[in-house]
């Protein structure tokens, strides 16, 4: 990683140098610090710093899977293990380090592994198909990385076993490490403290460990987290001066003790400390690419504060974190009911923050890094810092970033200053994050400061006078709420026809789509028609969702989840003709993938003559209404759930929105259909339904409120209207339901009394128009099979409508096929 | 630049083949030509269809636009945005794609292919070497 940071820095310093990089990984650098997430679907190439042109495009030779083996210091010249021999100028060491294995007998087994590489994730996954029992020996930050990936790989119980008498020793304190034990334990994970291992018992494979005090832990898989040691083997064998236990000695320019070579990142011992952090490597890479070109820059140390989110607790360190009264006082939030830690440890005086811990909750951890770093003044009651005024947990962050001196450092990864960002802002006009990630490069490294860029921008536009607004883009100067009242007043039905009427400029792919919802929201017209396709989202043209490959998906609607026995076999016929892969969804239907977009308009006229329609699997709008079984099978059933899901979904399918939209009906409050996940659901009660709103899966879960109680089936359909409409009126682009309430004033209570009470007066006027918008509904797939202008556009090549496109590749898994990793297709 | 004189002129579709403010794929030999009608400017564009971010053939499939009146594509896949003038990724400059000369006559879309032109992705950047770093 720092190897790479480097050949970024020199080659966008000075273009006089000639660069050769030797890997002895075979691929590129890649990014370590987000290693774990390979087992969460990223792929290698997700995981690379550069695409594969970078190197070539700054004039660098890479050569991958080529260790270098000898340095030949007096010839200048470098020896790899392919045989390659390159002589150099300077000799860049970056050769980071390996993980720390003990010797502890039987350590050599089948079964044990260590956590550094992705070839080395790569075993692990093959290793652990058969796995049970999984180890993690060390309980530090990259062993419980380590032991939430043997989790995310389906290893029924992971145990963690430290050495030490606590967790993380080199972040964290005894109280945080109890609570952070305490919250891990709750996900699943069995912690050992004060286990030291004295053999590794099996025959060829891992079967348990042995522990000094007798006692043993079954274990099929090992894998090894018990420190890392600095590869500073090379320099060794070349009489390059190394620390005593390990590392190669530098000096502040990175120099080691022969002036041509230099070294940087993990393997650079700097004042007789390693650090193991990615931070500190970047700022040497800057110190030594400046120091090339001739700018003097010194190395001085770096701060080891940290945060991270372990296994989805919080985790954060920074300042001074151990010291002690005495020398300071501290103050400590401990909740045992939420897992939440929090230590800070101010000067004697009280006028300075030194340090500190949080657990369970580093929503400060920003700020409160900040003000250790810029030694700034503490309010007079410091307490507040991490309970909030009256403990209410509250910050506000606006005024944090206000206090903060120009200098402090606001991104470490790249080294960018608040002045930095508020300077973009003010100068260059930089007024979002992505503009300022690409302006200052802040944020682009680790993301932690991300939500403190936002604010900086927030508040300097704010400080420049500068009216924030939520226009949509440079070609309209409104908001969403604006464009839908302009259009429905000028009664606007195309795209072009706004942009003449109340835009400026030729659109882009952010008021495109949006201003295609708002109109569909509005006339409920085919969405295709009128010239809109070209102003619709890739995958709303094409009325499917767009896959790896480029191929489209197949959604038919089933209403409630129920189908009749006829209907699947439809689905497979279909399926197996036009060679498709089959999954049921995780709402309730039967997703189809791989479809050539020459293919759609065949299959769905298949679908359609059978009684199909589309699923809108592609649009923001209804998605799907799962059921439960209800009381016509179940034996506590109290309504029949799948009837009324059935009737709900018929209802609003077809319906645009400023998101999708889901719902469920469950038959009683056990909740089988987790109607309380959705943005609206409902449940059976002994007299009617109760109705639940702005409920969310996906990454931010979120808990439907409970809106009415008791309805009757009529009151409760008349309630869902009003509150669609309201929200299909009044919402952000792209803002599902949860985070639309969130928002709006009054929460829970107001949404009540306008969608109960009609304390706005408009429940008239919405129930009228969503009866014209859902009695204008029609299947937009049959009208894109049967309109011959729109079927033409489903096909690959202008002119040679019957091929495919021939880049699409697929392979087998398992009976059926799956789409070619990025990847593989192209053979990176 | 493309040269008028040398450039090998091939006949991609009809004008009404084209969709309007939007894109379509060509196919030329083993290639995909991504062709756009950029009817609000009364502008033709051609660029390679292949996206070079995962190397998906979908820009024909994007959405494009004008970003301070600079014409751009936006792939389908993840929004990575390019010029159609100059074909450079309007997002990082990491990766760019090939652009093609486009004309028309007598109601037929032409695609100048003649010539390869290097592309930013092959251009060997020349270092001159004064000094050697290796790592
Ligand atoms: C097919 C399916 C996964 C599966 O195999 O089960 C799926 C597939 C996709 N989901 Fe999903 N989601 C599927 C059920 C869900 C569910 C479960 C559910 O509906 O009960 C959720 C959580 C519930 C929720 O939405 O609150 C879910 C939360 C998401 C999210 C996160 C939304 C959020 O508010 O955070 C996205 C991203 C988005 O929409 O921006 C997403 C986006 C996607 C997209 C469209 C991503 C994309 O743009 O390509 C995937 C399309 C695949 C394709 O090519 O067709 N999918 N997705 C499921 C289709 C259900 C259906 O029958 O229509
Ligand atoms: C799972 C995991 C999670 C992490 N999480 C974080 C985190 O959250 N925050 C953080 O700041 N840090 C984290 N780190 C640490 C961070 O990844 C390292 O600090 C960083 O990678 C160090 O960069 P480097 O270039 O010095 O070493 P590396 O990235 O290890 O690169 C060194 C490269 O040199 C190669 N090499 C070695 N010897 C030779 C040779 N003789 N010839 C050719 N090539 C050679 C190696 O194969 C390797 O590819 C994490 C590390 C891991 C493993
Ligand atoms: S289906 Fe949904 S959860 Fe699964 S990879 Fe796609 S977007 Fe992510
Ligand atoms: S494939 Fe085009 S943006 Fe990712």
């Amino acid at each position: 990683m720092v190897g790479f940071k480097f050949c970024e820095k020199l080659s966008s310093k000075s273009d006089l140098f000639n660069i050769v990089v030797f890997g002895e990984e075979p691929r590129r650098a890649y990014d370590r610090v987000h290693l774990s997430e390979y087992f969460n679907g990223k792929t290698t190439d997700d995981l690379a710093l550069s695409p594969e042109a970078w190197y070539h495009e700054r004039g660098i030779t890479l050569f991958l899977n080529d260790p270098v083996l000898k340095i030949d210091r007096s010839e200048k010249t470098v020896f790899s293990g392919s045989g390659r021999k390159v002589a150099y100028d300077f000799l860049v060491l970056a050769t980071g380090s390996a993980a720390f294995v003990p010797g502890i007998p039987g350590i050599e087994k089948e079964g044990v592994f260590v956590y550094r590489t992705i070839d080395d994730l790569d075993l692990i996954k093959n290793y652990s198909v058969h796995a049970k029992n999984g180890v993690v020996m060390g309980g530090g930050l990259l062993g419980l990385e380590a032991a939430k990936a043997l989790i995310d790989l389906g290893i029924e119980k992971t145990h963690v076993v430290e050495f030490a008498p606590r967790l993380m020793p080199r972040q964290v304190d005894d109280h945080a490490s109890f609570m952070l034990a305490s919250k891990l334990k709750e996900l699943g994970l069995e912690i050992h403290l004060n286990q030291n291992t004295s053999a590794v018992e099996g025959a060829d494979r891992i079967q348990s460990l042995l522990f000094r005090d007798g006692s043993r832990l079954a274990a099929d898989i090992l894998v090894i987290s018990a420190g890392i040691r600095p590869r500073d083997e090379l320099a060794k064998q070349a009489g390059i001066r190394v620390g005593e236990r390990g590392g190669i000695i530098v000096d502040d320019t990175m120099q080691t003790s022969d002036p041509s070579v230099f070294a940087i990142g993990e393997c650079a011992l700097y004042n007789h400390t390693i650090y193991g952090l990615v931070a500190p490597g970047y700022e040497m890479a800057e110190v030594l690419a400046s120091n090339l070109c001739g700018e003097a820059k010194r190395f001085s140390g770096f701060d080891m504060s940290t945060k991270l989110k372990l296994i989805g607790v919080d985790v954060a360190s920074f300042g001074d974190p151990f010291i002690q009264e005495p020398e300071c006082k501290t103050i400590v939030f401990e909740d045992h009911h939420k897992k939440i830690y929090k230590r800070i440890n101010i000067n004697k005086e009280g006028t300075r923050l030194l340090g500190g811990i949080l657990i369970g909750d580093a929503s400060a951890y920003n700020l409160l890094l900040q003000t250790v770093n810029n030694k700034m003044a503490l309010p007079p009651d410091p307490g507040e810092m991490i309970l909030g005024p009256r403990g209410s947990g509250q910050t506000n962050p606006g005024a944090g970033v206000a206090a903060l001196p120009e200098s402090a450092l606001i991104c470490s990864c790249e080294g960018v200053t608040k002045g930095a960002i508020c300077q973009a802002v003010s100068q260059q006009g930089c007024e979002s994050v992505d503009a300022i990630k690409k302006c200052t490069k802040a944020g682009t490294g680790c993301g932690g400061c991300v939500p403190m860029i936002k604010d900086l921008v927030t508040y300097t536009m704010k400080s420049n006078g500068k009216h924030i607004r939520n226009i949509v883009c440079e070609h309209f100067n409104y908001s969403r709420q604006e464009l839908l009242d302009l259009i429905k007043i000028h009664k606007l039905y195309s795209y072009d026809e706004v942009l003449d009427s109340l835009g400026k400029g030729d659109g882009c792919e952010t008021c495109k789509p949006l201003i295609s919802s708002l109109l569909a929201s509005l006339w409920n017209e085919m969405i295709l028609k009128r010239g809109n396709d070209t102003a619709q989202d890739s995958n709303d043209r094409f009325l499917a969702n767009i896959q790896k490959g480029g191929t489209y998906s197949v959604v038919p609607r089933i209403p409630g989840g129920e189908i009749t026995p006829q209907k699947l076999m439809v689905i497979a016929e279909v399926a197996g003709k036009y060679n498709l892969y089959t999954k049921i969804t995780g709402g309730q239907r039967i997703d189809m993938f791989g479809a050539h977009l020459s293919d759609l308009p065949h299959i769905w006229e298949e679908l359609i003559s059978a009684g199909f329609e589309s699923g809108h699997a592609y649009g923001k709008g209804l998605r799907t209404v799962k059921s439960c079984v209800g009381s016509t099978w179940c034996r506590f059933g109290l309504h029949d759930s799948v009837s009324f899901a059935i009737r709900i979904e018929n209802r609003y399918k077809g319906l645009r929105a400023p998101h999708k939209f889901k719902s469920a009906v469950s038959g009683c409050i056990r909740e089988c259909a987790e109607a309380q996940s959705k943005d609206f659901g409902i449940i059976a009660t002994e007299k009617g339904w109760n109705l639940y709103v702005c409920g969310n899966g996906g990454s931010k879960p979120q808990h439907a409120l409970l809106l009415a109680t008791d309805l009757d089936s009529e009151t409760c359909i008349r309630y869902i209207d009003r509150f669609l409409m309201f929200y299909i009126l009044t919402a952000d682009p792209l803002t599902r339901t949860a985070t639309w309430l969130n928002k709006m004033e009054g929460g829970i209570d107001y949404l009540r009394d306008v969608v109960v009470h009609d304390s706005l007066g408009m429940a008239g006027q919405w129930e009228a128009e969503i009866e014209v918008l859902l009695n204008s509904y029609q299947c937009e797939w049959k009208q894109a099979v049967e309109t011959p202008e729109i079927r033409k556009r489903f096909s690959h090549f202008v002119n040679a409508p019957e091929e495919k496109d021939p880049a699409v590749k697929f392979e087998k898994l398992r009976d059926q096929k799956k789409a070619v990793d990025w990847t593989a297709a192209t053979g990176a | 630049m493309m040269n008028e004189q040398t450039t090998n002129w091939f006949a991609a579709c009809r004008v009404e083949d084209a969709v309007e403010n939007g894109g379509v794929c060509v196919k030329y030999r083993d290639e995909q030509i991504a062709l756009f009608y950029f009817t609000r400017r009364n502008e033709w564009y051609a660029t390679q269809n292949e996206c070079p971010h995962r190397k998906q053939m979908a820009l024909s499939r994007g959405m494009i636009g004008t970003s301070a009146g600079e014409p751009k594509v936006a792939c389908p896949f993840h929004k990575k945005t390019f010029s159609l003038r100059s074909g450079e990724c309007l997002n990082d400059h990491e990766c760019a794609i090939r652009t093609y000369p486009v004309k028309v006559e007598n109601g037929l879309v032409y695609i100048g292919v003649g010539q390869h032109e290097p592309t930013l992705n092959s251009v060997p950047a020349s270092a001159p070497s004064e000094n050697h770093v290796t790592l």
